[in-house]
């Protein structure tokens, strides 16, 4: 099956001239030399693929490129030059009303500050993507009551943005992008603007949307505990580039570069690596009692293993033993040496 | 040593600003004062172009593009120029439309004219529309308050109605009204128009941006007379003048608004899947409804402004009734109508801002009675209320009072206040004329006198050298060419009267503005409490404040310096409140712990943090004193005003010169604007704030 979103060879350059430079440059960017020229780089060289029902996080400080990323893919901005299909069609070459149609048909975006409609409720706001595309008031406004207890803000139906915290206004913010029910969903780092207790909330929340819908989806964060989180696989950009993009468990173990490598340093491994990566897998008949899965996160089965006195076997998914564990392996992993 | 002296000099404004003095002075003193001076006066080289301004215009008029026209009167083909046929249909289209409202309120056959013959008309005198009782209209204004506004705004509007009614105002409120109505519509769409097209092209915002500069400083008056040339007299000339002064702040509020939109809405918008015509309609321009609807309001707001000033080329309405008593001198009258469009302008001011802020409620399960309650109401009241009137008819034997209040028949007040003023003139004849007197003989003579004293090059080395000062040199050299156009010309003595007054006038009121604004902002509830003052001051046209002060002061500079000292103060202060209210609270706090006291605090932390905002506050008391000190030619001064106020009745050069004097105060204004905003620009960007 052919991955829902291809990028290729993608630049973004700012700029009169970008063009003509980019051009001359023969693909071979220097951010330096371009902005000597009068030209910001926004995306430098992007090419992956993001596949149906699987969740990209970019991450990247900010200025990297990240929401110019995602603004090229929703076609918000024309990319300079490159390849971008959705489902094996260039949108580059798509024509205004092309645009829109794919736009009312199959994506959906949220955004940072949350960008609501102020003169209209929630319900509208939700249901204005679907008026817009011109589905009668009632049915619109069916539909949106349906988004409404989707993401839990039953009972303010008729307030009006500013009548609602941030945590709230994000949640009316995810319900219309989901109201015309997209295959592809933008989240342009749809939490930042929250305080860490709703943010964290919030996380779950999506979570838990997303075991239910099953979209594809590119999601954009600076904070890189929520893309562990979150994250079937993770794109680190810098300066436009993407540096690496892999598994997190990858990215944690094997950075690609220095600059993914400062990334990963603080974060704890123990919340990223599965058990898989630490087993002895040279005994696959190991005996005992308790056993951990091999997709498990180390932190959540670390006590576990530390309080049990007898060797732990691994098993995989369909419980056939497929190594063993040495608790001195997860003591080092915990408080390293 | 030498080079220490000219560092000093290059990092020291003050320095610089000294020795502009010591030059300014020197030059002052050593210029001889004599005709054929170059350096006293320049010789008025741009003499010509009034001259020429006329000609291009009664060329457009009279010889452009020749038409054939057939005239049914004289039965043949006549040659008109197409531009003048372009003007007279415009001045049609609008006089039907005001007719038209006039007559559906007040009654009459005019519009009915329109559509049969003249003899028919005769023939059946039945045939005329009738007036809407005035009992009516108290019922429809009451209850379209409530509905905007609940009670309060109900009884605003109810009894401000019932006050216009019962005191014969009637008929000129009306006719005010139906001049405002068909005015503000046109000038929301010409100023949407313009600011979507100014939002969506950067170009075009470039080149409405000096244009709406100079339409704004420009003085009502100067328009008057090349829209009598081109439109002829009537409502219509009227309601065209108020068009092109109310239009620029709406096209500037609605690309205020447009720009202020985050992007991400934007992209909203778009990502939800909007064409282009969706994304205008039902994005940008509902989320810039709070800033397009203030534009609204202003527009209303210019319209009431400019109700006097429309009616020297033939609008009727309150305006020509408070024009002619200040002609004859009835300061009773003049009071009456005055409070009559004061009284209006505030319940438009009310009504329009309550409309701004409404929300519909989507949710309301309401049968079609509930819904169209108060509509209902309306029409049953129209109807009894006539019926009742119409029956009236037999009762009454010469004046329907049920209909009209003629203003002879109404109650009045005038008298009152003419007591009042007369027992004012006698308590204080005497200190109010040897004040008059003083302030005449000792602040205002020698101050106009040392203006006029001036010789050119001392006025334009001044003017330059502040401006490269605070500007640098292409700011100076802008500022120096606009001088220069008007110094060139034959009226440069009368601009310096017009600066004299002006200046004058800026200082007081911004003096005035700091201290008051300063005072008040010192609590929030101050700041809240003057801020409602200066709004409601705001609502008053400006020519409203001459009426009290030509009785105080007579017909003398004094008089048109204190309206507009009065008039100005209410900018600076709103900008020194706003100023001193975004001095960040952090600082205030440093500011006492650091134990400086509540003066200190003002002079060293309050008042420089606000000076930029607070010279944009002087920025508008500059525009607002022009507009007054000219208006004030309608009392007879001898600045540039009165020769605008004199081109009125020079129909044969007058639009030429009058949009040639009107274009000097525009650039005086706007040379003062530029110098200011550098200089507010430069104080933000040394604090920080920008
Ligand atoms: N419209 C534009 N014109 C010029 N430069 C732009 C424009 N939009 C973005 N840039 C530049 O492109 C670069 C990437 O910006 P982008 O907004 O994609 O960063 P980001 O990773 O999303 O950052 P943040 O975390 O702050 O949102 C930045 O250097 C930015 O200044
Ligand atoms: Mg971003």
């Amino acid at each position: 099956m052919s991955p829902t979103i291809s990028c290729s060879s993608v630049y973004k350059i700012f700029g009169n001239n970008a063009k003509t430079l980019l051009s001359e440059s023969g693909g071979n960017v220097d951010a330096k030399k371009f902005q000597e020229a009068g030209c910001i780089v926004g995306v430098n060289n992007a090419s992956f693929d993001v596949n149906q029902g699987e969740m990209l996080v970019v991450m990247g400080l900010s200025g990297s490129g990240k929401s110019t990323l995602l603004r090229c893919i929703s076609r918000l901005t024309d990319a300079t030059s490159g390849k971008i299909l959705i489902d094996g069609e260039d949108i580059c070459l798509m024509n205004n009303k092309q645009l829109i149609e794919l736009r009312r048909e199959k994506m959906g975006m949220v955004f940072q500050n949350f960008a609501l409609l102020p003169h209209k409720t929630v319900l509208e706001n939700i249901a204005f993507p679907l008026q817009v595309k011109g589905v009668t008031t009632e049915n619109s406004i069916y539909k949106a009551l349906e988004m409404v207890e989707l993401v839990g803000l039953k009972g303010r139906e008729n307030y009006f943005p500013r009548e609602l915290s941030g945590g709230q206004q994000q949640r009316v913010g995810i319900a219309r992008s989901l109201a015309v029910e997209p295959d592809i969903w933008f989240l342009d780092e749809p939490f930042s603007a929250l305080d860490p207790l709703i943010r964290k909330e919030m996380q779950d929340e999506f979570l838990r949307l997303q075991s239910v819908l099953n979209k594809t989806i590119m999601f954009v964060t600076h904070d890189f505990d929520e893309a562990l989180r979150l994250a079937d696989r993770i794109a680190i950009m810098k300066d436009g580039i993407i540096e690496q993009l892999d598994k997190p468990d990858n990215i944690v173990l094997n950075p690609a570069t220095d600059y993914v490598r400062k990334f990963t340093e603080d974060v704890p491994r123990e919340k990223v690596l599965k058990i898989e990566s630490i087993m002895d897998a040279s005994d696959p008949h190991a005996s005992g009692e308790i056993a951990v899965k091999k997709d498990d996160i180390i932190e959540t089965v670390a006590e576990k293993i530390l309080n049990s006195k007898e060797i732990i076997k691994v098993v995989d998914d369909k419980n056939s033993v497929v190594g063993s564990i040495n608790p001195s392996k997860v003591i080092k992993v915990l408080f390293g040496g | 040593m030498d080079k220490n002296y000219l560092n000093i000099i290059r990092s020291s404004k003050p320095a610089q600003f000294g020795i502009l003095l010591i030059v300014f002075l020197l030059l002052y003193n050593l210029v001889p004062h004599n005709e054929g001076n170059y350096f006293w006066r320049l010789p008025s080289l741009l003499a010509f172009i009034p001259i020429k301004l006329n000609e291009i215009i009664y060329a457009a008029l009279y010889e452009w593009f020749p038409l054939k026209v057939w005239d049914p009167i004289f039965e043949m083909y006549e040659e008109k120029a197409a531009f003048r046929e372009f003007t007279k249909s415009i001045s049609k289209g609008l006089l039907f439309l005001i007719t038209f409202v006039r007559e559906l309120l007040l009654g009459g056959d005019k519009i009915i004219d329109v559509f049969v013959s003249d003899a028919w008309l005769k023939d059946n005198d039945w045939m005329t529309w009738p007036a809407l009782p005035w009992t009516a209209a108290t019922v429809g204004a009451f209850l379209l308050g409530f509905q905007l506004g609940g009670i309060r705004l109900a009884l605003l509007g109810g009894i401000g109605s019932l006050y216009v009614s019962i005191f014969g105002n009637w008929v000129p409120s009306i006719q005010t009204l139906s001049f405002v109505l068909i005015t503000t519509p046109i000038c929301f769409v010409l100023g949407l128009s313009f600011g979507i097209w100014g939002y969506l092209d950067r170009k075009v915002e470039t080149a409405l941006q000096p244009v709406l500069n100079v339409m704004q400083t420009m003085p009502q008056f100067a328009y008057l007379v090349p829209i009598i040339a081109l439109f002829g007299l009537g409502d219509h000339a009227g309601s065209i003048a108020t068009i092109v002064i109310a239009t620029p702040p709406m096209i500037r509020n609605t690309i205020l608004g447009l720009k202020r939109i985050s992007p991400e809405v934007v992209e909203a918008g778009l990502m939800s899947g909007c064409t282009k015509t969706q994304l205008l309609f039902k994005v940008l321009i509902p989320t810039a409804r709070r800033d397009i609807l203030n534009g609204v309001n202003t527009v209303i707001m210019q319209c009431l402004a400019m109700v006097v000033i429309a009616s020297f080329v033939g609008a009727k309405g309150l305006g020509l009734n408070l024009k002619i008593a200040l002609n004859s001198l009835k300061i009773g009258k003049a009071a009456e109508a005055g409070f009559c469009i004061v009284l209006i302008a505030v319940i438009l001011d009310r009504f329009t801002k309550a409309w701004a802020n409404k929300q519909v409620d989507y949710f309301e399960n309401l049968t079609f009675f509930q819904r169209y309650k108060l509509l209902i109401i309306f029409g049953t009241s129209i109807l009894i209320f006539s019926i009742i009137a119409f029956i009236a008819n037999g009762y009454f034997d010469k004046i329907n009072y049920l209909y009209v209040i003629p203003i002879e028949k109404g109650f009045t007040f005038a008298h009152y206040i003419d007591a009042a003023v007369d027992w004012v003139w006698e308590t204080f004849f005497y200190s109010l004329n040897s004040f008059n007197k003083f302030l005449l003989t000792e602040v205002l003579g020698p101050m106009k006198k040392a203006y006029l004293g001036m010789p050119v090059v001392a006025t334009l080395t001044l003017t330059m050298g502040v401006a490269y000062i605070i500007g640098g040199i292409r700011t100076s050299l802008l500022v120096g060419g606009m001088m220069l156009f008007i110094a060139m010309s034959k009226y440069w003595d009368r601009a310096l009267i017009t600066m004299y007054m002006a200046t004058f006038a800026v200082i007081m009121a911004s003096l005035n503005g700091i201290i008051v604004g300063s005072i008040f902002a010192q609590t929030e509830r101050g700041s809240k409490i003057i801020l409602s003052v200066c709004d409601f001051f705001e609502t008053f046209p400006s020519f409203v404040y001459l009426i009290p002060v030509i009785f105080l002061f007579n017909i003398t500079d004094t008089s048109v310096l204190i309206a507009a000292i009065v008039y100005a103060t209410v900018p600076a202060t709103r900008y020194t409140v706003w100023g001193l209210n975004s001095v960040p609270l952090s600082l205030h706090e440093a500011g006492t712990m650091s134990g400086v006291s509540r003066i200190q605090r003002w002079t060293n932390i309050e008042i420089p943090l606000a000076f930029p905002t607070i010279m944009l506050g002087v920025n508008q008391t500059v525009v607002f004193t022009l507009q007054m000190v000219i208006l004030g030619a309608l009392i007879g001064t001898e600045d540039l005003g009165q020769l605008i106020f004199g081109a009125l009745s020079r129909a044969q050069d007058g639009p030429g010169v009058a949009i040639t004097l009107g274009l000097f105060v525009s650039l005086m204004a706007i040379s003062v604007d530029v110098i200011v905003r550098k200089w507010a620009e430069e104080r933000k960007k040394a604090l920080g704030l920008a």
